[in-house]
């Protein structure tokens, strides 16, 4: 096990070096000078050249990468251009909110997908599995941004049981904090739950037809034992595989949900920045996407490991 | 071996039907299968793919899937009991329980993510209400007993660590931890090595002497049947053709199938050179969707007679043949066989 998880590690390092690198790289093909950027209005040149000599924007680009690899590893991520602020201070604002938004979320994918994935693989043919099936089309077809505003209309102007909009810290109130989170994570947790769900009763149909669950029937063992102790644990590798893929995708920030929510996260810290040319917060917040998404692929690997008992002996 | 026909019977199948339907077709994979299997006795079934051998054992205890499959009627007795209306509830303390199955392809009918250990628990805490320590003290001893070695260390590791006949023996395991009255082995010896075929074999006759359960051992292979069992079952097109005790029906086949069986196979016993020439059954079994109306084997059979061909010859005992050698067939093999000699 610890040698396993060794053996990884030694492969996350290069590839966390090798994103910054190509982050770093990419950031420079986009158009634009941010030195004309937040020089003003006037475009005074003798600004634009000062502006260039703080930022070390006249430096070759291995030398310019050095520069804010060196700050990074000190904690030191630059300063984003527009905000005035430290991009260090932006993401640790700004990560808990998408983190919690993404883990929610998920929660919800997976408390809606994978029961659902089961029973409609259980019922193939019946009407549980029609209904599954229609639901997870529902999920999959409906927007995001208008299930958002949907649900907003019905909890929260209709029945008033939710607030429309707005972010409360959890530190500072956790009721009222999961009551304006319940609804955007629902709207995220719906669209995965759809994907999970067919990807779980696809893994459940080939499992229930192998031999060992006929093994497993042939004990005399009841359904529910049969799924519960022979079944999920084999049908678990797709989900883990989809679920480490969706929470990558949802902690890189869910643009549209945020907005209609008014949830301060990555999404929208993210395209702000990118619309302004401020280099160091889109380097940062990718950067930290980037290695959030190599770290879940590590805890899918785990979880293989767990899971299947064949990659323990190689 | 004491007479098994003395012996009350254990399982008694009664015109037994199973199909299995699709949108637009029906398969009809056993045909009214009839017969009668006494405690202890062994009852081998032959008959290539398709003949419904292996399709029957499972659809007697409901472990086929529902749909497409369907049991189309009869009846399926054990210990007085018909399993085929029993409730699930009561079913499922047969399945595992009186009845244990060692099925084929030891490769993939264990759980690759769970010990070997656990899956042989798994019956004994079920059937016979063994806590976990019980069970898996047990478990080591049914691990023993199949001959593998060092249980006690092996006990907690997975399928995937074991060979092909390591795997087979803890399917045996599996099959014999409740000590059930009838262990129905399907195809248990064919994906394995011939060596270790043979260690398998002698290990179920041995288990058997030791529990006295009766056994079906269901194969294609007619050597392991005369290695192991008393009476033997030909079945064809879901049908049972011939049927006795075992060296009955070998020397003195009454089925031209059973005959053709026979012939594809070697006489190693006779010396090289002078053995003769394997026959193999010309032709296809037929299409299970449009079963023939007469003997399903007559297309396929030169010594067929017209009227095998309209009318379905009924399981009967065989004249002149040792009795309960039964056989379905209108005409008469070992005279149709002396007149071939003679011209």
């Amino acid at each position: 096990m610890l040698r396993f998880f060794l053996k990884r590690l030694t492969t996350i390092i290069p590839t966390v070096i090798l994103a910054s690198m190509i982050i770093f790289a990419l950031q420079q093909l986009l158009p634009g000078d941010p030195a004309i950027a937040i020089s003003g209005e006037e475009k005074d040149p003798e600004v634009i050249a000062f502006i260039r000599e703080k930022y070390h924007l006249n430096d070759p680009l291995p030398v310019r990468y050095a520069y804010w690899i060196g700050g990074v590893l000190q904690g030191d991520m630059g300063e984003s251009i527009r905000l005035q602020q430290p991009v260090a201070q932006l993401i640790v604002s700004k990560f808990p909110v998408t983190l919690q938004l993404a883990v929610m979320a998920m929660a919800i994918a997976l408390l809606i997908g994978v029961p659902l994935g089961v029973l409609s693989a259980v019922y193939n043919g019946k009407a549980m599995d029609y209904a599954a099936n229609i639901l997870a089309l529902w999920g999959l077809s409906t927007p995001n941004f208008w299930l958002g505003i949907m649900l907003i209309l019905l909890f929260s102007v209709q029945l008033g049981w939710l607030p429309a909009s707005g972010y409360v810290p959890p530190t500072e109130n956790l009721w009222e904090n999961l009551r304006a989170m319940i609804l955007p994570a629902f709207v995220l947790g719906n669209s995965i739950a759809a994907v999970m769900m067919r990807h779980t009763r696809a893994a459940m149909l080939q499992v229930l037809s192998s031999d060992y669950v006929r093994t497993a029937r042939a004990k005399g063992l009841s359904p529910r034992a049969v799924i519960i102790r022979h079944c999920l644990r084999n049908a678990s590798v797709p989900v883990i595989t989809l679920g480490a893929l969706e929470f990558g995708a949802l902690l890189s920030g869910a643009l549209l949900t945020e907005q209609v929510f008014s949830i301060p996260g990555f999404g929208k810290l993210m395209v702000d920045a990118v619309f302004n040319r401020d280099y160091a917060v889109v380097q940062g917040v990718v950067l930290c996407t980037a290695t959030t998404y190599i770290l879940l692929n590590l805890l899918a690997d785990l979880a293989y490991f767990l899971v299947n008992p064949k990659l323990r002996r190689s | 071996m004491t007479d098994i026909t003395s012996r009350p019977p254990l399982l008694e199948v009664r015109d037994l039907a199973v199909e299995f339907a699709d949108a637009d077709s029906v398969v009809h994979a056993v045909n009214g299968v009839s017969y009668t299997l006494r405690e202890g006795e062994t009852l081998g079934i032959v008959g290539e793919s398709g003949s419904g051998k292996s399709v029957h054992v499972l659809a007697m205890l409901r472990l086929i899937p529902m749909p497409p499959g369907r049991l189309a009627g009869g009846q399926v007795l054990f210990e007085g009991r018909d399993l085929l209306t029993l409730s699930d509830p009561e079913l499922r303390k047969i399945r595992g329980g009186s009845i244990g199955f060692v099925f084929q392809d030891p490769m993939s009918s264990l759980n690759p993510s769970m010990t070997v250990g656990r899956q042989i628990m798994e019956p004994l805490m079920l059937h016979l209400g063994m806590g976990a320590e019980a069970a898996r003290k047990r478990a080591i001893e049914l691990m023993d007993m199949v001959r593998l070695p060092d249980a006690a260390r092996r006990i907690d590791q997975y399928p995937h660590e074991f060979s092909g006949g390591q795997r087979q023996r803890i399917m045996i395991a599996i099959g014999l931890s409740c000590r059930p009255k009838l262990l129905i082995a399907d195809e248990a010896t064919t994906a394995l090595d011939v060596t270790v075929q043979a260690d398998v074999i002698e290990l179920v006759k041995e288990l058997k002497r030791e529990i006295g359960m009766a056994v079906i051992w269901i194969t294609h292979d007619l050597g392991v049947v005369a290695g192991i069992a008393d009476t033997v079952q030909v079945m064809y097109a879901g049908r049972v053709m011939e049927r006795g005790p075992v060296d009955d029906v070998f020397r003195d086949p009454r089925s031209a199938y059973t005959l053709g069986l026979l012939r594809s196979l070697p006489d190693l016993t006779a010396p090289a050179g002078q053995r003769r020439r394997l026959t193999q059954i010309d032709g296809a079994p037929p299409d299970m969707r449009f079963p023939p109306p007469g003997d399903p084997f007559a297309p396929r059979n030169r010594y067929a007679t017209p009227r095998c061909l309209t009318e379905r010859p009924p399981l009967e005992q065989a004249p002149g043949a040792a009795p309960g050698h039964l056989a379905a067939a209108w005409y008469d093999l070992p005279s149709v066989l002396a007149a071939e000699a003679l011209s």
